[in-house]
């Protein structure tokens, strides 16, 4: 999560305090990812000596940041913000998944129902989303800002289950029509592992 | 008290080497103002347990029980008369009759059950005003929106103070803002008493529910636990 460009945001609107920003940030995520007003100190530090803000008025540039210290965004501030806003994170590498590895680790495991594993995990996602979706439903659709962060992980949760239900069914299948997963890896170990062409498309 | 209560059902279809197996010894009970889950792949059985509960088809052992009457020992007209008053129904695709008005889907069921169709009307106007949907009483089903049309399938069901709502993926036809609206309403309901028995693959809408039921290949392997305060979750996450 960038705090440097939410911040830049915010003062993309006017100059503003430290701790009015904090207040905004959290009430912009709807609370979720809560902000100690050291870490918006610091990070307006840092906006400051890249150039990307400036202290207003009566405050002495470069100084400590305070309660009475008020920010701007420079012109390099706003058009690092209309760029950042552009660019795709980068999810062409696929992230080393914790749960990806269990379920590929089970299958190896003598004695291991993998299907039992799965749904392990599955009712812990389940469980995850029910809380996410309680909270959802006490809101009531008031706070968009909230509503949308909370979509958010349901939907990322949603996609975790997702993959366990296409997984449990793609092995189940495999097993069926008799793959054993300790002879498939030496085979293809014996055969060389096959150099698969790397991922990522120009942003 | 539980309005619903399956006990041990089995459900064989076909005989022989045809023979499919498509629940076994299923247990499930639903509380008044209870919202239930059932989840699981296709062909896990989820459809027969809905028809089963709803007493729209018989299990091959075990008991259905419907506010606290155990409906397989009912002659066939007062089973009839529970699945008229009891129990709501709603599917995938609506089954609105195409050929009435919204109203008149609505308070179908009442007049079925013998009610004047001077009150049953008003009791359908009522339901669909709760619903936002007044403007659309006298709209037939080809006019309204999908959405619009479940929402009318759902005052269908719970229309004249009927104490089990059944819903076969409720919301599987429907865009996601749609079906959220429709898992809300659900749950709305349950919690003026109704016990609510959902049917879906979709974890989204089971999370509406208060508990989720996993089944897979005809039997329950799991369940959800009772739901810890929504306050743990922002805590985690600071």
């Amino acid at each position: 999560m960038s705090v440097r460009h939410a911040l830049l945001a915010l003062l993309s609107e006017g100059p503003k305090y430290g701790l009015q920003l904090r207040e905004e940030f959290e009430a912009n995520t709807g609370q979720v990812w809560p902000l100690n007003v050291g870490q918006v100190y610091t990070t307006l530090q840092r906006l400051e000596r890249d150039g990307l803000v400036s202290a207003v008025s009566d405050a002495e540039p470069g100084g400590e940041p305070g309660p009475q210290k008020a920010y701007r965004t420079t012109e390099a501030g706003s058009a690092e913000l209309v760029q950042w806003l552009r660019v795709p994170p980068d999810l062409s590498t696929p992230p080393r998944d914790d749960l990806v590895m269990k379920v590929l680790i089970a299958v190896r495991v003598p004695g291991t129902d993998v299907s039992e594993v799965i749904q392990a995990h599955r009712r812990y996602l389940v469980e995850l989303m029910q809380e996410w979706t309680r909270l959802k439903e006490d809101d009531n659709g008031r706070d968009v800002a909230f509503a949308l962060v909370v979509d958010s992980e349901l939907f990322r949760i949603d996609s975790v289950v997702r993959w366990l239900d296409a997984a449990e069914a793609r092995l189940r299948r495999a097993l069926a029509d008799g793959w054993n997963p300790a002879k498939a890896a030496a085979a293809t170990l014996s055969a060389g592992l096959p150099t698969r062409p790397k991922m990522g498309v120009r942003r | 008290m539980s309005v619903l209560e399956l006990r041990s059902i089995s459900k064989v279809y076909g005989r022989g080497a045809a023979e499919v197996q498509a629940l076994r010894d299923v247990s499930l009970t639903v509380a008044a103002g209870e919202m239930v889950a059932v989840m699981g792949p296709s062909g896990s059985g989820k459809s027969s347990l809905l028809t089963i509960a709803g007493t729209l088809e018989e299990p091959t052992s075990g008991a259905v029980v419907v506010n606290g009457e155990d409906t397989l020992r009912m002659a066939g007209g007062a089973k009839s008369r529970i699945r008229r008053r009891a129990i709501g129904y709603v599917f995938q695709d609506f089954n609105l009759l195409p050929g009435l008005t919204a109203a008149e889907n609505v308070s179908l069921p009442l007049e079925l059950d013998g009610t004047s169709m001077r009150k049953a009307h008003l009791a359908a106007l009522k339901a669909l005003e709760e619903l936002g949907l007044s403007d659309r009483a006298r709209h037939f089903p080809d006019q309204m929106s999908g959405g619009e049309r479940q929402r009318v399938a759902i005052a269908r069901a719970v229309v004249g103070e009927r104490s089990l709502l059944l819903a076969d993926e409720p919301s599987g036809a429907l865009d996601s803002a749609n079906g959220e609206s429709v898992m809300r309403l659900i749950h709305t309901y349950c919690k003026r008493g109704v016990a609510a028995v959902v049917v879906t693959h979709d974890a989204q809408l089971a999370s509406w529910a208060d508990r989720v039921v996993f089944l897979r290949d005809g039997r329950v392997v799991d369940q959800t636990a009772a739901p810890a305060g929504p306050e743990t979750l922002l805590e985690s996450s600071s």
